[in-house]
């Protein structure tokens, strides 16, 4: 397949790629830019580890073609972290022991800034635990960090910094 | 995945001249990228229909409500008109997927999504949907997720969707555009019944393009409830859905009635003349028994689904019993009331 010109915003810089129309967003951003933090899970779009942002809107990479984004704003866990300093997300996760192996980890903390981004949360005051647990319920964690990752994610959520 | 060309159009007389020359329209992808993945499917040319606008949900002049083809699954859940007026399809909409695939996924896609049968992803079995005449590997294998109404003995899948189960329960229109002009669907038409030629999901013709769906006014905001039974309380695909709603007369009994059903056949199910059984009956669970009886006449097992047929009966039950008190399913906490 002949290689097309795919203009990408990732992390805040533009970013002009030629690729093959059937590379994934995914296989563009890890095998064409370097930005291995995106993982590779299932390749299916059930597992989540190939979370990340598209204009501020979680999507699984590995279901859309790198030239179906044009144009638009990705994100991924490398442009998350400010300089020099830790996310919130990525500092929660650190202090409530929220993985083990850490596959997972960059689409499930790219997963929570997409949720915080979305104000689901804001209606579920009285159940916010479960809340979080349903709508991080795309995210697989094979390790089963599950109860930490609501931890982190519920304490950077009521620190309220993430909003 | 196979090799194919890749153009992205702007307007809906481009999308509908490239699909005249073979096109397959591409929206959200996540249901078809999956397939080519898979080999599944294999289009020689994608046409990316992203750029057509089709995203607005407008009012009709009747009360209704317009939904554009490409409106994403979470943006239409999330819609204060969804909320207010047709929550039952905001329920069913949280129901499907997870959150990454609801911001991706567009309501034509939803539509058009095809079944999540084993054999039909899997090339080294034999399937009359993927490869016509090869056969059903499903009749006499692995039957736990297979239909138990509208099956033949050419094909037992069903259809994935939550969100078409309740545009099936509120009488939705499809619209679509072709070469020959546009036409409008009754959603009871659009899907259909496996047969002998289990390859087509629906009524859709070679090359049209679905715009937009319709709902009807009347949306029974007041009582409903989505209730789905799957294996795991989050993202799966379900054993049985119900897409129940209700309007009570002032005394109290009911004055209309429609239940929809996911996971049991290739479309949704519905029985208007079972519906119409309960117009004036009083709500109870007496009278949504008899109601569930009646929709899951005819039902056969397949073996390992057996189990679904007095599942589909009791969610029924439960769901118009949650439609009737005003109490709709959470779906967010999973404890069913």
């Amino acid at each position: 397949m002949t290689n097309q010109p795919v203009s990408l915003t990732v992390n805040g810089r533009e970013r002009r790629l030629a690729v093959g129309p059937d590379v994934t967003l995914l296989d563009a951003l890890r095998e064409h830019l370097g930005l291995t933090g995106t993982k590779k899970g299932c390749d299916h779009g059930q597992c989540g580890a190939c979370t990340v942002l598209a204009d501020g809107r979680r999507i699984n990479a590995c279901l859309t073609l790198a030239i179906m984004q044009e144009g638009r704003n990705i994100t991924t866990i490398e442009g998350l972290a400010g300089e020099g300093r830790l996310h919130d997300l990525q500092h929660a996760f650190i202090e409530h022991d929220a993985f083990q192996c850490g596959y997972c980890t960059p689409g499930q903390i790219c997963s929570a800034q997409g949720l915080f981004n979305e104000k689901r949360l804001e209606s579920h005051g009285h159940d916010l635990r479960a809340a979080i647990r349903e709508y991080m319920s795309g995210n697989l964690c094979r390790c089963g960090a599950y109860v930490n990752i609501v931890d982190a994610i519920e304490a950077v959520y009521l620190d309220g910094d993430a909003q | 995945m196979n090799p194919f060309r890749y153009e992205r159009v702007q307007n809906i007389d481009e999308a509908l001249q490239a699909a005249g020359q073979g096109g397959r329209f591409i929206a959200g992808g996540t249901n078809l990228l999956d397939l080519m993945k898979e080999n599944v499917e294999r289009p020689g040319r994608l046409v990316d229909i992203n750029r057509l606008g089709l995203d607005q949900v407008e009012p009709l002049p009747d009360g209704g409500l317009r939904i554009g083809a490409l409106v994403r699954n979470a943006d239409l859940a999330s819609h204060p008109w969804i909320l207010e007026r047709y929550p039952l399809l905001g329920c069913a909409l949280m129901a499907g997927a997870s959150p990454q695939l609801r911001n991706m996924a567009t309501t034509g896609g939803n539509l058009m999504q095809r079944t999540r049968c084993y054999y039909f992803y899997d090339t080294a079995t034999r399937c009359n949907k993927r490869a016509p005449g090869s056969g059903c590997g499903a009749v006499g294998g692995c039957t736990r997720i297979h239909a138990i109404l509208g099956a033949s003995e050419h094909c037992i899948a069903v259809h994935p969707s939550d969100m078409c189960v309740a545009m099936a329960a509120l009488d939705a229109t499809v619209n679509v555009a072709g070469a020959r002009g546009r036409r409008s669907i009754p959603f009871q038409e659009f899907h259909r019944l496996p047969g002998d030629t289990p390859q087509y999901d629906n009524t859709l013709r070679e090359g049209e393009l679905i715009t937009s769906v319709d709902l009807p006014a009347q949306g029974f905001a007041s009582r409903y409830s989505y209730l789905k039974i799957r294996d795991r309380l989050s993202y799966a695909f379900a054993l049985v859905s119900v897409a129940a709603a209700l309007r009570l007369e002032d005394d109290g009994s009911i004055a209309e009635a429609r239940v929809a059903l996911g996971g049991v056949a290739h479309k949704p199910w519905r029985l208007p003349e079972a519906e119409r059984m309960l117009a004036g009956e009083t709500p109870s669970v007496r009278s949504f028994t008899r109601f569930a009886d009646a929709l899951l006449e005819g039902a056969t097992g397949q073996g390992d689904n057996e189990f679904k047929i007095e599942l589909a009966c009791r969610a029924t039950v439960r769901a118009l019993t949650q439609a009737a008190n005003g109490t709709p399913q959470s779906q967010v906490d999973k404890r069913i009331a």
